[in-house]
């Protein structure tokens, strides 16, 4: 195994980036993720990849566009603000099929809001963003080494499925350092890109990078096509973590850095006797839907706690289906809940506020 | 199971974010689970810093600390701000050549250690971080003085051994102090 070593969350999922085979990033630089750039305008040119400065998120989002289209790994990362202005790259790129992965390191919105974490863009990662029928796959780490595990599955996960994967993160995980170490890890056995505008040499009709169907019924066989891989997805790549919900009787929802908060609210509630548990989504889409759905035959209740004014318990809510309450507790504008207000909240929840 | 919860926090400038990596570090190499967490915002030179680093025997859950059981403070408004928050027992390390105020707490052990003066007199001024960080390990006893030499090693680039042996010697101005 290779020595840990102490990073910053965002050059360590730079670094994954990397070692995952991605050769070209493109971005433009916005608090608090600009170190993810940084790390990459020093590295690329030192390993024959590209780092390109765009001059905006535009522009950033359409080079990434045409890069996947050509069959390379390529990456974007940006916040929230910069986030919004790619929606409409994105939705081409999902129209046209093609992988990349895309980093929201999440700070306060709307408008420019604020640089301190959040995760108030969970609606526009998960519930589209962009215009047209669509999923994205959205992953969501909690600690430094998993940012890493995921950046480099990541990569995989966009070819296998020919979509783009959004990397959710926030000001927290981007700045805190934590042990990581880089496993040379085996990665998913991927198809030939056989569809990349990548030069024919003569021996090939040539492919076309499109996502202009002017026929209907041309463009519904095409979004169903599409939504039959998403089922695909839905089976095989849906990931959470249970924590101490064995013989819990309250759950708490919640994911990223605030589900670490969370884990310290859990120990608390459990010395004072109430038996508290946590489901972590690392996944939002695909929704952990099946996890809330087995612990609703059990539980007495769910506290969703978001650093948004509640955006993930809707999913809990339609997943839990009304079997047992769902509240919500949570904090916006860049402060972080305490591990206090969380078990305030359980409390008040157990005692039928 | 044990977890050292350490908010070091002073001005912008006086090494408060390496004094925190040094202490990372040193939990990494000698066997703990660390996180590092960094203050960050619209800050400028001058102004506040602060940064939140658990040293822990079992995985790190929350890395923002609330019940620090230690606070390194290296001004007075950053003793304003945290000394409340210290649990009972805790350990609050203040630089007393900056601070000339006392702590108001009596539940918790105070070390006043006039940290600025002596890396002054040391002729290294800016190293008033590592005289606090010396202390701090001495009076917590987390890992020996070895452990912590072994941390700073990681922090400064391989080359640069003046700065390293300079960094070493204020830590152990630090450790040493009053014996």
């Amino acid at each position: 195994m290779a020595e840990k070593v102490l990073m910053k969350g965002n050059e360590a999922l730079a670094e994954a980036a990397i070692q995952a085979g991605c050769r070209l990033f493109f971005g433009y630089p916005i608090t608090p993720q600009t170190e993810v750039s940084a790390y990459m305008a020093k590295r690329m040119p030192k390993i024959g990849g590209t780092f390109l400065q765009a001059e905006s998120e535009v522009s950033a989002i359409n080079m990434v566009y045409g890069a996947a289209g050509a069959g390379a790994r390529v990456m974007t990362s940006s916040s929230s603000p910069g986030i919004s202005l790619k929606q409409e790259g994105i939705s081409y790129i999902v129209g046209s099929d093609l992988p990349c992965v895309i980093v929201n390191i999440v700070r306060g919105g709307p408008g420019l809001g604020g640089i301190q974490p959040a995760q108030s863009d969970y609606f526009q990662a998960v519930k589209g963003g962009g215009h047209g029928d669509y999923h994205l796959i959205v992953l969501a780490p909690s600690s430094i080494q998993e940012l890493v595990d995921i950046t480099q599955e990541a990569f995989d996960i966009a070819d296998q499925y020919r979509m783009p994967v959004m990397i959710m993160g926030d000001g927290m995980l981007g700045q805190m350092m934590e042990p990581v170490e880089f496993g040379a890890k085996e990665g998913r056995k991927l198809p030939e890109k056989t569809w990349a505008a990548c030069g024919t040499d003569g021996k090939r009709e040539r492919n076309i990078i499109n996502s202009l169907y002017i026929e209907a019924a041309d463009l519904e066989k095409l979004v169903l096509e599409r939504y039959e891989r998403y089922k695909e997805v839905e089976k095989n790549e849906v990931k959470w973590e249970e924590y101490m919900t064995e013989d819990a009787e309250y759950i708490i929802a919640a994911y990223g850095t605030i589900a670490r908060v969370a884990k310290t609210a859990v120990h608390a509630l459990r010395e004072e006797g109430i038996k508290a548990g946590l489901i972590r989504p690392i996944t939002l889409w695909p929704f952990p839907s099946a996890a809330f759905a087995n612990a609703a035959e059990t539980v007495k209740g769910f506290l969703s706690v978001e650093m948004s004014m509640g955006q993930m318990v809707e999913d809990v809510r339609l997943a839990v289906n009304g079997k047992k309450p769902v509240e919500f507790f949570g904090r916006t504008g860049g402060i972080v809940p305490t591990p206090d207000e969380i078990c305030d909240a359980v409390r008040k929840m157990k005692e039928g506020k | 199971m044990k977890s050292n919860e350490i908010i070091i926090a002073g001005f912008g400038g006086q090494g408060i974010l390496f004094a925190g990596k040094v202490l990372a570090y040193t939990g990494l190499v000698n066997g703990y689970e660390i996180s590092w967490l960094p203050s960050y915002g619209p800050e400028v030179r001058g102004g506040t810093a602060n940064c939140h680093v658990i040293m822990s025997e079992g995985p790190v859950a929350s890395p923002m600390i609330t019940k620090p059981t230690a606070l390194i403070a290296m001004n007075l408004p950053s003793l304003r701000k945290f000394e409340n928050a210290v649990v009972p027992g805790g350990i609050i390390l203040v630089d007393s050549s900056l601070i000339e105020e006392e702590v108001k707490r009596d539940d918790v052990t105070v070390v006043r250690i006039p940290a600025t003066k002596m890396a002054d007199d040391a002729g290294a001024r800016k190293l008033a971080n590592m005289i606090m960080t010396g202390a701090f390990v001495k009076a917590t006893g987390c890992v020996d003085f070895d452990g912590l030499v072994k941390g700073v090693a990681k922090c400064v680039p391989a080359g640069k051994e003046a700065i390293l042996e300079q960094n070493k010697k204020l830590l152990s101005m630090g450790y040493t102090y009053g014996e």
